[in-house]
C-alpha cells in the first residue's frame, strides 16, 4: 500500500480526512446554530441524532477513524520533516508562509486536545459544570446545560480560544487540501485562498457567537 | 548610471571546515564595495583581503555567474539567493545593501543537503531525484522526426515554464520541511506536459517521489516558500500538477 | 609533420554515410569490456556518455561542477542550428554546411562540416524525443528563427534559455545511463593529467575536489570534453571554472595543440564596470535583430546621456559600413568595429569601452510590447546588472571573450594525435574554422556526442583490444606524483599576490596585446611579458590551506598555471599566422576598408602545435585545407 508510505500518499489521506471533518465541522456549525430558536431548537435537533441508534455508533466510529489517520499522518509527517531539516538557520525570513501554515502541528495538536474536552464535557457529560435535565416535552436538556456551561466565562474562553486555533488550522488547511490532491493550478490559488479564509471566519465567528451570546446574556433562557 | 559611494558591510559568515566539524560563524567586514559588485563579487573581495591577511578564504560554490548553473547557493539574510525576486545570488548586486548592514550568510540547511565546507553543500540527492525517472527513456537515434509529435504552443509554453528549474536547490533551503516537492515536480510537470512523456507518467512520479523521500527530504506542507525562493520564479501549480499524476498513477 | 585528417574522399554528400559503413564495429558482446573515460559533462560529454553507455561501453564520466548538470553549455541562449528546412526558405544541409564554412572564413574541413551539417536534423529529432521544449508555433510545430546573420530560419530555440534545455535533456539521458550502472558519475573531479602509456592515452590523473585526494582511473580510450579557453583572458562569459587544464595538460602529454589563435569576441555582452569585475555577462545575439547600434560622432559627446545626442551625432557605423547586413554583420566584425570606435575615442559608458544599442525606433515601430514579448528576459537581465532600462535608455555594450574556435587537433574521427584520445566539442578544433556562427556551438556539441563518437570511437576500439590496463601502472603513478608534487609547490611558494591578480594580469597581456586586434609588436610583446609572469607565478603566488581539502585557491592556481603556458602558444600561434580571418585579426593584413585579409596561398592549413617543453619553442605541424565542394572566396557581408 504505496499510499500509506509516500509523502505524497500520506498527505492526500490527510487532505481528504481533514475536508471531511472540515464537512462534518459544517454539519455541526448547521446544527449548533438550531440554538438560537430557544431550548425547543436544539433539544429537538439532539433528539433527533439521539434517535439515529446505531447509526450515531456507525458515526462516531467513521469520524474516529478518520480523525485518527488525520493525526498520526500529521503527526508522522511533522515527525519526519523536522528530521529533514535539523539545522535551523540563524537568521530566516519567510515571505510566503504564515502563523498558520508553520503551526499546523500545534494548532491539530491544541484542536485534538480541546475535542478530547469538548467530548467529555457535552457528549460524556463529565465535567463538573454539566448541569443535565429534561424540558418540559420530556426531551433531554441540552439547552440549559450549554447555556449553564458557557456562562462560566472561564469555559466560554476556552470555547472562543479553541474557535480562533480551529480558524488558524483551518485557514491553511482548507486552500491546502485543493493543493494536495492537485485541484489547484496559479490561477485558481489566490481564489481558493481568500474563499478557504472566508470559510474559516464563517467558522470562527459561527462557533464563537454561542459561548459569546450566552457569556454576554445576549442569548439566555 | 554610476557615481563612486562605495560601502562598508559587515558580514557574518558560517564557517565550517568539514562535513563532520560543527561549525560557527566569523563576522568579517567587507570594504570598498560599490553598487555595481554583484553579491559573489563583494565575497570575492572579502576573500581576497583574507587570502592577503594570511587567513582562509570563504568557501562557496558559484560557476557561471549569469544566474543559470545553479552552482551558487547560500542563504543570506534568511532568503535563498538574497531574496531578490527571480535572481540567484550571482546576479544579485550590491545595490540592494545599504552601508552599514549587517549581512547573515549560511549555507543551504537540509539533512539531505550536507554541508562540505563553509557554504559548499553536497546537493547529489537532486541527481538521485533525477535518475529514478527525470527522462524519457528514447535511445540515440532512432527516434521520429521532430515534426511529428505535435505539441499546442500552450502546453509547450507551460511546459518550458517547468523546465527552467536550475537545481540550485534554493526550494528546499527555503522550505521549512526541506521538501523538494518544487524540484521534483517542475521535472515531473515538465514530462507529464509533454506527449513525449507520458507513456512513463505513472512510473516516473512514483518513482521520483519515493526518491525524494529516500534520500531524506521531507514533506510538503504547502508553504509556498519554495516558490518565493526559486530563483526562476517556478510555480507551485507544478507541485498540484505532480499531485494529479501522482493519484493518477495510484489508479494507473 | 604534415597531418593527415583522414577525411573520406568523393562526393561531400556520400563521405559521412561511406565512412560510416567503412568503419570496423565492436561486437556487442565485446563492448562491456571496454571501458571509455568522458571528461566533462557539457553537451558534447553528456551526450557521448549517455550514447556509449547505451551502446553497452563501460563509461566513467567526471566533471569539476557538483552534478552533470551545470556545465557551461547551459548558458547558451538562444538556439541551435539545423538543416530541417522546415520554413521552406532554402536551406539545405549543403547550405548549412556553405555559410559555416564561410563563416568560419575558410579554414575548417570540409567534410567535418557536411558531417555536421548531416546530422543538425537528427539532434533536433533526438532532443524533442527527450522532452526538450523548443518554442512551438499555434499549430503546434516547431517554430524556427533566423539567427546569427544566417539568411535562413533554421534556428530552433526555447525562449532565451536554448542551452539549458539542451543539457538538461543530455543531463537527463545521462541520469538514465547512471541508474542503468551503464555510467558510472564522478562529481568534483578536475582532470590534472593525461596519462599516456607507449604513445597511447591509457586514463586520467583527477583530484577529488572534496578530499583533495589525487585519483587515477584507466581505460581503453578517453574522450575530453572539456571546452574551451578564453578565460586566459581573465574576463570572459565562461564560466569561472572553464578553464584550459584538461587539454593543455593533454598537450603536455604529445597532443597537438590547433589553431590556438582563433578565439571569438562576442559583440553583445554588458560592459565592464570596475576593476573587481569578476566576468562578463553575454546578452544573446538576437538582441541586434531589433536594436540598432550606434556611438556618438563626436568626441564630446561621450559623456553626454544618449537622449541628449540628436540623431544627426549619432553614427550607426555597422548599418554604414555594411549596408546589407547592418546590425546583423557576423561576431568578428560587429566586434572589432565595436573596438575601433572605442579606440577612436567615441566609446561610451565607464572607461569609454561601450557601444549603445538602442530600441527606441524598433519601440516605435514595433510596440514596447513586442520588444518585452521578444527580449522582456534579456531586457530584465541587463537591468538586474546595470540598474538602466533599456526601455527607456539604450543599452550599453561591449565585445567579450566568447569561444575558442581553435582546441586540440582531431582528425575526422575526432581522434587526436595520441592514440585513443579523442577530443569533443568546444575542446577540439575542428568544425568552426577561424569564427564560429550564432547557434553552432549547441550543434557541434551535440552532434560530436549522440552521432560522431559512438561510431568513430568503435572504429578505434574494434582494432586494438580491451587493454586491460590498471591503475597500478607506473605511467599512473608517476603522473598522480607529478600532480602531488605541482600541488605541493604551489601550496609551499607562500608569496605576496594572490591567484586572482596573476590571472587578472594575464588577462590584461591577452586583451590588450592577443585580443581583437593583433599586431607582430603586441604579440612579440605578449609573448615576451607571459614567461616572466609565469616566472613571478611561481615565485610569489599566496595560496592558503592544504592539498587535503576542499581548496578552490588551489583549484585556480593549478588553472592559472596553465593558462600562463597556454597564453604564450596562443600569442606565438597568432603570430605565425601572418593574414586576418575570422577571430583572428591582424592589423597588418587588412583591406583599405579594414576588412580581414586573408592569405590563402600561404595560410590554407591547420597550424597544430607540438609541446616541446617550457623553454624550447613549440613545432609547427600542418594540415593542409582543400576546398573541393565550397570554393574559397573572400568573405563580404557588405
Amino acid at each position: 500500500m504505496q499510499i500509506l508510505t509516500s509523502s505524497v500518499g500520506r498527505k492526500i489521506l490527510m487532505a481528504i480526512t481533514g475536508q471531511l471533518m472540515v464537512l462534518f465541522v459544517v454539519v455541526h456549525l448547521l446544527g449548533n446554530s438550531s440554538i438560537y430558536i430557544g431550548a425547543d431548537g436544539i433539544n429537538a435537533y439532539a433528539k433527533h441524532l439521539h434517535d439515529l441508534g446505531p447509526l450515531v455508533w456507525v458515526f462516531r466510529l467513521a469520524m474516529l477513524s478518520l480523525l485518527s489517520v488525520h493525526v498520526l499522518f500529521g503527526i508522522q509527517l511533522t515527525l519526519e520533516n523536522s528530521a529533514a531539516s535539523p539545522q535551523a538557520y540563524a537568521v530566516k525570513n519567510y515571505r510566503k508562509a504564515t502563523f498558520a501554515s508553520d503551526n499546523m502541528i500545534w494548532t491539530g495538536l491544541l484542536i485534538l486536545v480541546f475535542l478530547v474536552y469538548h467530548l467529555m464535557q457535552f457528549t460524556a457529560r463529565v465535567t463538573p459544570d454539566i448541569v443535565q435535565g429534561v424540558d418540559t416535552a420530556g426531551r433531554y436538556d441540552v439547552f440549559t446545560m450549554v447555556l449553564t456551561s458557557f456562562q462560566k466565562g472561564g469555559i466560554a474562553f476556552i470555547y472562543v480560544a479553541a474557535m480562533v486555533v480551529l480558524f488558524l488550522h483551518l485557514s491553511h488547511g482548507i486552500q491546502s487540501f485543493f493543493q494536495t490532491v492537485g485541484w489547484n493550478n496559479d490561477k485558481t490559488l489566490p481564489v481558493i485562498t481568500k474563499l478557504a479564509k472566508v470559510v474559516a471566519v464563517v467558522f470562527l465567528v459561527g462557533y464563537s457567537s454561542i459561548p459569546v451570546f450566552i457569556l454576554t446574556g445576549i442569548l439566555s433562557k | 548610471m554610476s557615481d563612486h559611494k562605495t560601502m562598508t558591510l559587515t558580514l557574518i559568515v558560517w564557517r565550517q571546515k568539514n562535513a563532520n566539524d560543527s561549525g560557527k560563524f566569523e563576522t568579517y567586514t567587507a570594504k570598498d564595495i560599490t553598487e555595481h559588485h554583484s553579491f559573489l563579487e563583494m565575497l570575492d573581495v572579502v576573500n581576497e583581503d583574507l587570502i592577503n591577511a594570511g587567513k582562509e578564504p570563504i568557501v562557496f560554490d558559484h560557476d557561471c555567474r549569469e544566474g543559470i548553473c545553479g552552482m551558487c547557493s547560500q542563504v543570506v539574510n534568511g532568503m535563498p539567493h538574497g531574496g531578490q525576486e527571480r535572481t540567484t545570488l550571482c546576479q544579485l548586486h550590491m545595490r540592494k545593501f545599504k552601508d552599514g548592514d549587517t549581512i547573515y550568510i549560511e549555507p543551504w540547511r537540509a539533512r539531505a543537503f550536507p554541508i562540505v565546507k563553509d557554504l559548499v553543500v553536497d546537493r547529489s540527492a537532486l541527481d538521485t531525484i533525477i535518475q529514478a525517472g527525470g527522462y524519457t527513456s528514447c535511445h540515440t537515434g532512432g527516434v521520429p522526426d521532430a515534426n511529428t509529435i505535435m505539441i499546442p504552443k500552450p502546453i509547450a509554453e507551460e511546459a518550458t515554464d517547468a523546465a527552467e528549474c536550475i537545481g540550485c536547490g534554493a526550494c528546499v533551503a527555503g522550505c521549512p520541511n526541506s521538501a523538494a516537492m518544487l524540484f521534483t515536480g517542475a521535472k515531473v510537470s515538465q514530462l507529464a506536459l509533454l506527449p513525449q512523456g507520458r507513456p512513463e507518467a505513472a512510473q516516473r512520479v512514483t518513482n521520483m517521489l519515493q526518491a525524494m523521500k529516500d534520500c531524506g527530504f521531507g514533506n510538503c506542507t504547502n508553504h509556498y516558500e519554495c516558490q518565493a525562493a526559486c530563483p526562476k520564479g517556478i510555480d507551485v501549480k507544478f507541485i498540484a500538477r505532480m499531485n494529479r499524476e501522482y493519484l493518477k498513477a495510484l489508479f494507473a | 609533420m604534415i597531418l593527415d585528417g583522414k577525411c573520406p574522399t568523393g562526393p561531400i554528400e556520400k563521405t559521412w554515410d561511406k565512412h560510416r559503413f567503412d568503419l570496423k564495429l565492436v561486437n556487442p558482446a565485446n563492448k562491456r569490456k571496454y571501458n571509455i573515460i568522458v571528461v566533462g559533462t557539457g553537451l558534447a560529454g553528456g551526450a557521448a556518455a549517455t550514447s556509449l553507455g547505451e551502446l553497452g561501453y563501460n563509461v566513467q564520466a567526471f566533471c569539476y561542477q557538483d552534478s552533470p548538470r551545470r556545465a557551461h553549455s547551459i548558458a547558451a541562449q538562444r538556439g541551435i542550428n539545423a538543416a530541417k528546412n522546415y520554413p521552406s526558405d532554402g536551406d539545405s544541409i549543403l547550405r548549412l554546411m556553405y555559410d559555416t564554412i564561410k563563416g568560419g572564413d575558410f579554414r575548417a574541413r570540409e567534410a567535418d562540416v557536411w558531417r555536421l551539417a548531416q546530422v543538425s536534423n537528427n539532434i533536433i529529432d533526438q532532443c524533442v524525443a527527450q522532452g526538450v521544449p523548443f518554442g512551438r508555433d499555434y499549430a503546434g510545430y516547431l517554430d524556427n528563427r533566423s539567427f546569427g546573420g544566417a539568411q535562413v530560419s533554421r534556428t530552433f530555440y526555447s525562449r532565451g534559455e536554448t542551452g539549458q534545455q539542451l543539457l538538461l535533456g543530455a543531463y537527463s539521458a545521462l541520469s538514465r545511463q547512471i541508474k542503468l550502472g551503464s555510467v558510472k558519475m564522478y562529481n568534483r573531479r578536475e582532470m590534472l593529467d593525461l596519462v599516456v602509456v607507449d604513445g597511447v592515452a591509457r586514463g586520467i590523473t583527477c583530484r577529488n575536489l572534496i578530499t583533495g585526494e589525487i585519483e587515477s582511473y584507466a581505460a581503453d580510450a578517453v574522450c575530453l570534453c572539456t571546452g574551451g579557453y578564453v578565460n586566459v583572458f581573465y574576463l570572459s562569459t565562461n564560466a569561472k571554472g572553464c578553464s584550459v587544464t584538461a587539454t593543455w595538460k593533454a598537450a603536455k602529454k604529445g597532443a597537438f595543440f590547433a589553431n590556438p589563435c582563433y578565439t571569438q569576441i562576442h559583440p553583445t555582452c554588458i560592459p565592464q564596470a570596475g576593476e573587481y569585475q569578476s566576468k562578463l555577462t553575454l546578452m544573446s545575439e538576437s538582441l541586434r535583430n531589433d536594436g540598432r547600434i550606434w556611438v556618438p560622432k563626436k568626441k564630446e559627446d561621450v559623456n553626454k546621456r544618449p537622449e541628449q545626442i540628436p540623431e544627426e551625432d549619432r553614427d550607426y557605423y555597422l548599418e554604414r559600413k555594411y549596408p546589407s547586413f547592418g546590425n546583423l554583420a557576423p561576431r568578428d566584425i560587429s566586434s572589432r568595429s565595436a573596438k575601433e570606435q572605442c579606440d577612436e575615442g567615441r566609446g561610451v559608458g565607464p572607461g569609454g569601452r561601450g557601444v549603445y544599442l538602442d530600441y527606441a525606433e524598433s519601440i516605435q515601430r514595433l510596440s514596447e510590447k513586442i520588444i518585452c514579448e521578444r527580449y522582456g528576459h534579456l531586457f530584465e537581465m541587463y537591468e538586474r546588472i546595470t540598474d538602466d532600462n533599456a526601455y527607456k535608455t539604450p543599452m550599453r555594450i561591449y565585445p567579450a571573450p566568447h569561444y575558442s574556435m581553435g582546441g586540440l587537433w582531431v582528425d575526422y574521427n575526432l581522434m587526436s594525435n595520441i592514440p585513443g584520445l579523442f577530443v569533443l566539442g568546444e575542446a577540439n578544433f575542428s568544425v568552426h574554422g577561424a569564427n564560429r556562427l550564432g547557434a553552432s556551438a549547441l550543434m557541434q556539441g551535440l552532434s560530436d556526442g549522440y552521432f560522431v563518437i559512438p561510431y568513430t570511437i568503435g572504429g578505434y576500439l574494434a582494432t586494438v583490444k580491451p587493454s586491460g590496463t590498471k591503475t597500478d601502472h607506473a605511467e599512473f603513478k608517476k603522473s598522480a606524483e607529478e600532480v602531488n608534487a605541482t600541488n605541493k609547490k604551489l601550496l609551499s611558494i607562500n608569496g605576496k599576490r594572490t591567484v586572482t591578480e596573476f590571472h587578472r594580469d594575464l588577462g590584461k597581456i591577452m586583451w590588450n596585446n592577443v585580443g581583437m586586434a593583433r599586431s607582430k609588436e603586441s604579440l612579440t610583446e605578449a609573448i615576451q611579458q607571459i614567461p616572466k609572469l609565469r616566472e613571478e607565478f611561481w615565485k610569489n603566488v599566496k595560496v592558503t590551506g592544504t592539498g587535503a581539502e576542499l581548496n578552490q585557491q588551489l583549484e585556480n592556481a593549478g588553472r592559472v598555471a596553465d593558462f600562463l603556458e597556454f597564453g604564450e602558444l596562443m600569442a606565438r600561434d597568432s603570430l605565425h599566422r601572418e593574414e586576418s580571418c575570422g577571430g583572428h585579426f591582424r592589423v597588418e593584413h587588412q583591406l583599405p576598408d579594414g576588412e580581414a585579409k586573408r592569405n590563402d596561398a600561404d595560410f590554407s592549413y591547420v597550424g597544430a602545435w607540438e609541446f616541446k617543453g617550457l623553454d624550447k619553442e613549440p613545432e609547427l605541424h600542418k594540415e593542409p585545407l582543400k576546398f573541393e565542394t565550397i570554393h574559397l572566396a573572400v568573405r563580404s557581408y557588405k
